[in-house]
């Protein structure tokens, strides 16, 4: 006798499985319409292949597998794809999804299918192929693809124990039982094939005591093979993986891990019945076993049924009496549940359909206070504490939740039972579960924004740096050049010296990225006339129109390229555009936005004068005028002079302008003004700088010719 | 056809509170009877007067807050504070005694915290502190055990008048062996109990067989699984212990033998009626065992350091504060990790 374990916790409610194990399996027969979910397993879901009026043959393909974790489906039957649309499915959040609907011609030809009767000499990667062409998922309830579980062992590590899980330990579901029973063979049979794609050291069948036939036809059945037939005590949860892997090896499934982490891979009963028909007949699967029972049904039994088979099919077979019936639960009526509606098809998945009476299962009564009593903590497969997760869970304490490994509850039901007060806690942990869950999504994504803001953040630092830098050895240049014109404009200066200056100005202007702005000639010749030109535009544009005109066209504009900067922003965003690229956008947007408030600003405040008044279009005219005349008396003050003192006259006015402007400099900086207003001078300073060279050199020019 | 729509799990177990709590209520039976046979019919009168009074208290309470009255009342668990608190009076007690005791229990020390399944202390116990701490002499004023000194005990008409009409019948007190023993200075123990009928076989007349009945409800409870023996367990162990450490033979400072503590006083009432009230005690299985074994060692220490012949209310209530955080550091291993211990070290990983 092997050596068995205990697992912590755990209850026994009534069995109730006694009722439906009287008769032998029965076959359902094809009902007159099949509705094939294309997501009938864990992983994406199946993409169908098939047009509606297709006709099909039984067991041939009508979706395939979209991706690596997925299965696809075949035809139950032959008939008609009638519909390719969302249908009402077995899932517990009733939504409806895609299925493939078939009507039956009830002729059931198959499609030409050959397995592989050789299979011990074919290699593992054909097998598994043929398993998973068969679109076979676990068939104890959770689904999973099962050529990916045979297939990869994602941390590596050999597996050492192969466990056939036939519990069954939820009360009423005998699906299991049936199929050992009356199908051991296939059962060891479709173990064979398992042991030969895990190669494990051991392979164990574990199976209740509560199953005495089912035990005797495995131990007959494994005769002559090296499969254990592992039989322990009867207890609910036992049949969980997690559970079940304890009582037969002593080992605990790391938190967070897969069996596979301690070398165990564990299967189904009916899913080594699925893989010998598919494997050595070539048969997908395209039906199961599956358990109608409950007091609202008269005759409770097992079905072997076609997959699509609505549920209210094989209840009208069961004699059920729907007056009788309060709730429908597919699986079993600890860990099942309910169903919005009869017509909803059997899937891989559906091992029991439980059609309770009131009496049998009553609705629950009222949750009372909890009075920490414990129970379930002592009912508790994983070991958690239930009263506690309760109250973190009401209070919505999440680390709490989570440090007190709230994540480990398989959701098993035993603490709900237990609880005298009846609370619902399993509610109450798959709520948290959801809400932890979209809390750290939440979480990553603002990390993530957090990241990129940082990121933005340091590069706008260091642009201001590098600019900060620039700057400085800008001013530096400034002040060598200015000191050396000062030099250059009092003692008179050999005119190579001054050559190289004006070569090594432009230089550094170059370097500096600003070209030297080509001054026509004009300007050099005749600066006010210039400035009157000007000013005469200016005042041409500004003449015809109002202020608030003018404020308006400004608003407009701002928001044009506010529009443009967005419409560019989205683009960049959908087009997938390099992070700077957004940003630099975003930025400019900001930037943009103020501006645009005070241009908005502006306009309100005009607006608000019904009528713009003439007196700022006065004083605007005003304005430009006094720059014509104020031109206009320079030219004047300078007509009866020389062209010699003119340029002097020029060169000395600009001299002060120059020196002018960086006292001012000087002062702000000292002052710690504004970078703007430092910004704003040194710019003058630049642009005053070409306009001194070229006055010095038109002076000199005269002087030149003068003593020509 | 409109189907339910629940949640699983779709079956209950047959448990509920209210089958707990009346559990705990048939518990009681034979340390109650002993009680009776020993003392008269005392705590029986003191019981129903103190169940009417924990009712109306209940009641009021949750008038006052405005929760449905019907749902509550039949929750039982007023009747259990009622009842224990009456048992752990002394036989006789006056009806004002028990009118404040029980309603202070109920309204303040368990409607106050918040009602039933929220009160960190146990109310009883609560209830209990503050009679012997505001009437220390009526609180200890304790019925003499039938057969010591030829004494026959109260008749029921007479305990009825005693409770509601105090003094109008005589009757007889008597101090109780723990008092007795704390009492003494002089004498070695085999004297004193030579001396001092009271002390009967092992721990004084009518207490060694009460605590016994006690012990009985106790393990039915167990075996009907009401609670774990861990903490009951840990509490006698802890006690035994510490009595077997300072008992010194028998000298006039003897502190008493294990046998006598176990079966004295509150010992046993204490270990199975009173820390395996859950609410206010630790909740995992290993929290138990820590919060039952300081309530032995603090029962030990203050029957026999401290001012009080017994202990066991005071040091329930002194472990009550620390269940939160004997909990802390006592969660247990969850399946699939590699260590238990304190909630904030396995935080996030």
């Amino acid at each position: 006798m092997r050596k068995i374990w205990d697992f912590h916790g755990g209850i026994h409610p009534p069995e109730n499985k006694h009722q439906s194990l009287t008769q032998p399996i029965r076959r359902a027969g094809i009902p007159a319409e099949l509705v094939l979910p294309l997501n009938q397993h864990i992983g994406a879901p199946a993409e169908p292949i098939v047009e509606i009026g297709q006709k099909v043959l039984k067991g041939e393909c009508v979706a395939r597998p979209a991706g690596f974790i997925s299965v696809p489906v075949h035809a139950p039957t032959s008939g008609t794809v009638t519909a390719v649309e969302e249908r009402q499915v077995a899932h517990p959040s009733g939504l409806a999804t895609e299925c493939i609907v078939i009507t039956s011609d009830l002729e059931d030809r198959w499609v030409e299918h050959a397995g592989i009767p050789d299979w011990t000499s074919a290699d593992k990667a054909t097998l598994l192929a043929c398993i998973r062409d068969a679109g076979i998922a676990g068939m104890g309830g959770a689904g999973f693809p099962t050529a990916v579980k045979l297939g990869v062992n994602p941390r590596g590590g050999s597996i050492d124990t192969l466990v056939l899980n036939g519990t069954e330990c939820e009360p009423y579901i005998t699906a299991d039982h049936v199929l050992m029973r009356e199908r051991a063979e296939e059962v060891v049979a479709g173990t064979r094939i398992l042991q030969k794609l895990v190669e494990p050291k051991e392979t164990l069948l574990g199976v209740e005591d509560n199953k005495p036939d089912a035990i005797e036809a495995l131990r007959r059945a494994c005769e002559g093979t090296d499969m254990d037939v592992v039989v322990f005590p009867t207890k609910y949860p036992s049949g969980g993986e997690k559970q079940l892997i304890e009582i037969l090896t002593g080992r605990q499934v790391p938190s967070g891990g897969l069996p596979a982490d301690i070398g165990v891979v564990c299967q189904n009963m009916g899913t080594a019945v699925a893989v010998y028909r598919a494997v050595v007949h070539g048969e997908p699967l395209i039906s199961r076993i599956t358990t109608v029972t409950g007091e609202a049904v008269a005759q409770p039994g097992n079905f072997d049924v076609l997959l699509g088979t609505p549920m209210s099919f094989l209840l009208e077979l069961s004699g059920f009496s729907a007056d009788r019936l309060q709730r429908l639960v597919m699986g079993g009526p600890m860990m099942g549940f309910t169903i919005p509606d009869a017509a909803v098809p059997v899937v891989k998945t559906t091992n029991c359909i439980l059609a309770p009476t009131e009496k049998e299962l009553p609705p629950p009564p009222p949750a009372q206070p909890c009075i920490r009593c414990g129970l379930c903590a002592e009912a508790c497969p994983a070991s958690l504490l239930p009263q506690q997760l309760y109250w973190f869970s009401r209070g919505k304490e999440y680390e709490k939740l989570e440090a007190h490994n709230l994540f480990d509850c398989i959701e098993c039901g035993a603490c709900s039972y237990a609880c005298p007060s009846n609370i619902p806690l399993v509610q109450y942990y798959r709520a948290s579960k959801a809400e932890v869950t979209q809390l750290k999504r939440d979480q990553a994504k603002s990390e993530h924004s957090k990241t990129r803001f940082e990121a933005r953040q340091e590069r706008l630092q260091r642009e201001a740096e590098e600019k900060e830098a620039q700057r400085r050895a800008r001013k530096e240049a400034a002040e060598a050049r200015a000191r050396q014109a000062a030099e250059a404009g009092s003692a008179e200066q050999d005119p190579i010296q001054a050559a190289i200056e004006r070569a090594q100005a432009k230089k550094a202007a170059a370097q500096e990225g600003e070209e030297t702005p080509q001054r026509p000639a004009v300007a050099q010749l005749d600066p006010a006339q210039l400035a009157i030109e000007r000013a005469k535009a200016a005042r041409a544009v500004s003449a015809d129109q109002s202020p608030a005109e003018k404020a308006r066209a400004n608003l407009e504009r701002l928001q044009e390229r506010l529009a443009k900067s967005e419409a560019k922003l989205t683009a960049s965003r959908e087009q997938g555009a390099e992070a700077t690229i957004i940003d630099a956008l975003e930025a400019a947007i900001e930037k943009l936005r103020p501006k645009l408030e005070v241009a908005q600003q502006e306009v309100d405040a005009l607006g608000d004068e019904a009528q713009p008044k003439p007196a700022p279009a006065a004083e605007e005219k005003d304005a430009a005028q006094l720059a014509i005349e104020r031109a206009q008396a320079a030219r004047a003050a300078t007509a009866d002079q020389s062209p010699g003192e003119k340029a002097q006259a020029n060169l000395e006015r600009l001299r002060q302008r120059l020196a002018k402007s960086e006292a001012k400099l000087a002062a702000s900086r000292e002052e710690g003004a504004d970078d703007s207003i430092i910004d704003a001078l040194e710019a003058a300073i630049e642009k005053l700088r070409p306009k001194l060279e070229a006055a010095q050199r038109e002076v000199e020019e005269l002087k030149a010719g003068q003593e020509a | 056809m409109a189907l339910m729509r629940v949640t699983s799990p779709h079956a209950h177990g047959p448990l509920s509170t209210a089958r707990v709590m009346q559990t705990v209520l048939l518990a009681c039976i034979p340390g109650v009877a002993a009680l009776t046979w020993f003392f008269g019919y005392g705590t029986l009168v003191n019981i129903a007067w103190a169940c009417l009074v924990g009712l109306a208290s209940e009641a009021i309470a949750l008038k006052l807050r405005r929760r449905p009255m019907g749902m509550y009342l039949k929750d039982y668990s007023a009747l259990v504070t009622a009842t224990l608190l009456a048992i752990a009076m002394p036989a006789y007690a006056p009806w004002w005694l028990i009118l404040v005791g029980v309603s202070f229990s109920i309204i303040i020390a368990k409607h106050l915290y918040g009602g039933l399944g929220y009160n960190p202390f146990n109310p009883a116990m609560v209830g209990y502190v503050v009679l012997l701490i505001s009437f220390p002499v009526e609180m200890t004023s304790w019925a003499a055990p039938r057969g010591v000194n030829a004494i026959e005990v109260p008749g029921l008409l007479d305990a009825v008048k005693l409770c509601f009409v105090p003094g109008s019948v005589d009757a007889v007190t008597m101090a109780t062996p723990l008092d007795l023993l704390k009492q003494n200075k002089t004498l070695a123990v085999d004297a004193l109990w030579q001396q001092n009928p009271q002390f009967g076989r092992w721990a004084g007349v009518g207490w060694e067989w009460a605590s016994l009945g006690f012990l009985a409800g106790g393990l039915w409870m167990l075996y009907r699984r009401i609670y774990t023996w861990h903490a009951p367990v840990a509490m006698l162990a802890s006690l035994t212990l510490m009595a077997a450490l300072f008992d010194d033979g028998g000298a006039a400072r003897s502190t008493g033998s294990p046998l006598f503590h176990l079966l004295s006083g509150g010992t046993m009432f204490g270990a199975f009626f009173i820390i395996t009230d859950p609410v206010s005690s630790a909740v995992s299985n290993l929290g138990r065992l820590v919060f039952g074994a300081l309530i032995g060692v603090l029962v030990f220490l203050i029957r026999s350091f401290g001012n009080y012949p017994d202990a066991v209310a005071f040091a329930v209530l002194i472990m009550n504060f620390a269940a939160p955080f004997i909990d802390y550091y006592t969660q247990p291993r969850t399946y699939g990790h590699r260590q238990g211990g304190t909630a904030s070290r396995k935080g996030a990983p």
